[in-house]
């Protein structure tokens, strides 16, 4: 019985196959249009939350204050408020997990006739562990290095690319960094974009207490730009943030009511706002998307209707052989039903090709996910039987004289 | 004394139109023996199609008793009355009503469809069929490729494939030629032999003379209603 009607269903389509093609057009477009928004969607949110691990997890960022010369204010980090011990003293608070000072700055690296203008970061080996990064090859350097301040550095991908290329290994080579010579120790493992765009392998790290007295020497012995600081885990990270203020300041000898010299970032708060975005941004593609689909399910309705009226007679005939109403209206319902989940499949692939497409022409990242096309398709379906519905039941409700009468 | 297989008592049937209630039929009564070979007579306006459609269930009468074969077809519901069009009635109309898409097979299986056969089935019971009304060399073919007189024996076919007792034929030759009309009579006239009960409505003589039993309708009420002396024999 089924079967039988599915094959009406796919005889009565094929017998206006222009009309058919453009009523399932409009599916196709509005599906297609769904799966690839929410790949393109899913994409980017996909990308930021790569980038956002690539960051570490629970991190705040202790910045120092400006500092002002003659009434001339430099911008956040750039006094010397935060030192060593402010870094050492955030360790030791319950809440904290790990640490690492940090101090940075730019400066022109030099290897044999290459030259390159990066950004050097000068911190403790715990930086590494806060930051969830390796090295690729070579080893990390250690707390004996920090001690010593040994001129010992280890250097991201892109650096490697710029200042050696592909055809020499680093590992045991000396760079000049600001004319001092530092040996390469190890390559640190490819992280790729910070979730605000930076290339984050576009660095150099060396011992902090070598950057200090080598690189950047700060007037204030023991001064740092920033430190870094990763909560135990997620649920202490309120708390953290407030142990962090309280206590710098106290270090600080700051009274209540005026501004610190330092401020506290929550960069998981930073992160999260960023896939918020990213995730409304999909959401917004998705239902723009929608809308092609709704456009698409009217069309099958306005069809279905020019369809039941002009075979009105069918239908008759088909009553007066014995059809009740529910075969009448199932038979139109499942051409609704047809039309729209061919448009579907159709639109799916064709959502996919275009997902590939705009991954290779823009290089954008896609996620094609298999809840998308499950929605997709379960939304086809729906749409079918909903707008397929209204014109079916008028099928099936129509008398069967007046319907044999009709010309 | 065969059994009634059409009682009809006390039938009424009003129109609602934008003028007023419009009576078409006025307190018919009818008994149809199984068997019968039945013309109903009448001018257009008459009142014989809406009986007729009363007869096939396709309308129901707004007062008085149908029983088709003893059952009173007052009481039933919609899907009932499908299947009693599906199962004990086969109907025949003047403009064939066949589906242009399909083919003759599939034209003849479509009763079967809704019988819930299963395809071999169907299509063994119809290919039968179509042999009989002799179409047999004409399975696959469209009905727009066949002429008239043809695709009324496809209706006739598609009518009878579920083994009805009754075949209601509206005006079945009232679109054909007067000899194709008159192979189309003969096929009835083999059909009542073998005991099915036929009722044919038709303002022609010639067809009326098949019949057995001639009853005319004029403005909704039963006017004449006699047994037929001289049988058109078959030709």
């Amino acid at each position: 019985m089924f079967f039988s009607m599915l094959s009406e269903a796919w005889h009565a389509m094929s017998a206006n196959r222009l009309r058919t093609f453009l009523t399932m057009l409009g599916m196709v477009i509005g599906v297609g249009a769904v799966v690839l928004m929410m790949a393109i969607g899913e994409g980017a949110q996909q990308a930021i939350k790569r980038s956002i691990d690539s960051m570490g997890s629970n991190l705040f960022v202790v910045l120092s204050g400006s500092s002002s010369t003659s009434g001339s204010r430099s911008g956040s980090g750039n006094s010397s408020a935060l030192n060593i011990n402010d870094a050492n003293a955030i360790g030791d608070l319950d809440d904290i997990g790990a640490i690492a000072p940090i101090s940075t700055g730019n400066a022109q690296i030099i290897y044999s006739g290459s030259n390159w203008n990066t950004s050097i970061v000068g911190t403790t080996p715990s930086y590494f562990s806060i930051r969830g990064w390796n090295v690729d090859s070579g080893n990390l350097f250690t707390d004996a290095d920090i001690r010593s301040a040994s001129r010992v550095a280890l250097v991201g991908k892109t650096v490697v690319e710029n200042v050696f290329g592909d055809d020499i290994d680093p590992i045991g080579k000396t760079i000049r960094i600001k004319k001092s010579p530092f040996l390469i120790v190890g390559v640190l493992e490819g992280k790729g974009q910070s979730f605000d765009g930076r290339d984050q392998d576009d660095t150099i790290i060396v011992p902090i207490t070598t950057a200090q007295r080598k690189l950047f020497g700060n007037q204030i012995p023991g001064s740092v730009r920033m430190i870094m600081a990763q909560a135990k885990s997620e649920k202490y990270m309120g708390v953290a943030e407030d142990a962090i203020n309280d206590l710098v300041r106290q270090r600080h000898n700051i009274r209540e009511n005026t501004e610190s010299d330092f401020s506290v970032r929550n960069l998981t708060a930073m992160a999260k706002t960023a896939s918020d975005t990213a995730k409304t941004m999909s959401m917004l593609l998705g239902a723009i998307a929608s809308i092609s689909l709704l456009v698409g399910g009217i069309g099958i309705m306005n069809i279905m209707l020019v369809s039941v009226t002009e075979r009105t007679r069918e239908i008759g005939i088909r009553m007066a052989i014995g059809a009740r109403e529910k075969d009448i209206l199932l038979q139109f319902l499942l051409e609704a039903c047809v039309i729209s989940i061919v448009g579907c499949v159709i639109g799916v692939g064709l959502g996919l090709g275009g997902a590939l497409l705009v991954k290779k022409m823009v290089g954008a990242e896609i996620l094609i996910s298999m809840q998308s096309i499950v929605l997709a398709f379960s939304v086809a379906a729906s749409v079918g039987v909903f707008f397929g519905y209204y014109p079916a039941s008028k099928a099936a409700k129509l008398h069967p004289i007046e319907a044999l009468r009709y010309q | 004394m065969t059994k009634p297989v059409i009682e009809i008592a006390g039938l009424y049937k009003d129109y609602d139109t934008p003028a007023g209630v419009f009576p078409v039929l006025k307190d018919v009564n009818l008994t149809i023996d199984a068997g019968d070979y039945v013309a109903i007579m009448g001018p257009s306006g008459s009142g014989k199609s809406t009986f007729m459609n009363i007869l096939g269930c396709l309308d129901r009468p707004t007062k008085g008793e149908y029983k088709l074969d003893g059952q009173s077809v007052k009481s039933l519901n919609g899907n009932e009355l499908a299947k009693l069009r599906n199962k004990t009635i086969g109907f025949v109309f003047q403009g064939f009503n066949l589906l242009s898409r399909s083919s003759l097979l599939d034209n003849v299986s479509l009763p079967l469809v809704y019988a819930s056969d299963n395809k071999s089935l169907r299509d063994e019971k119809s290919k039968k069929l179509l042999e009989k009304v002799g179409l047999g060399q004409y399975l696959n073919s469209k009905p727009n490729q066949i002429s008239g007189g043809q695709q009324q024996r496809v209706a006739i076919a598609r009518a009878l494939v579920n083994q009805p007792r009754i075949i209601l034929a509206d005006e079945p030759t009232g679109n054909l030629d007067s000899k194709t009309s008159e192979e189309i009579m003969d096929l009835f006239n083999a059909l009542n032999k073998e005991g099915i009960t036929i009722i044919v409505v038709t303002h022609e003589n010639d067809i009326a003379d098949h019949a057995s039993r001639q009853i005319r309708f004029l403005d909704g009420k039963i006017v004449e209603d006699r047994r037929n002396k001289k049988i058109k024999a078959e030709a």
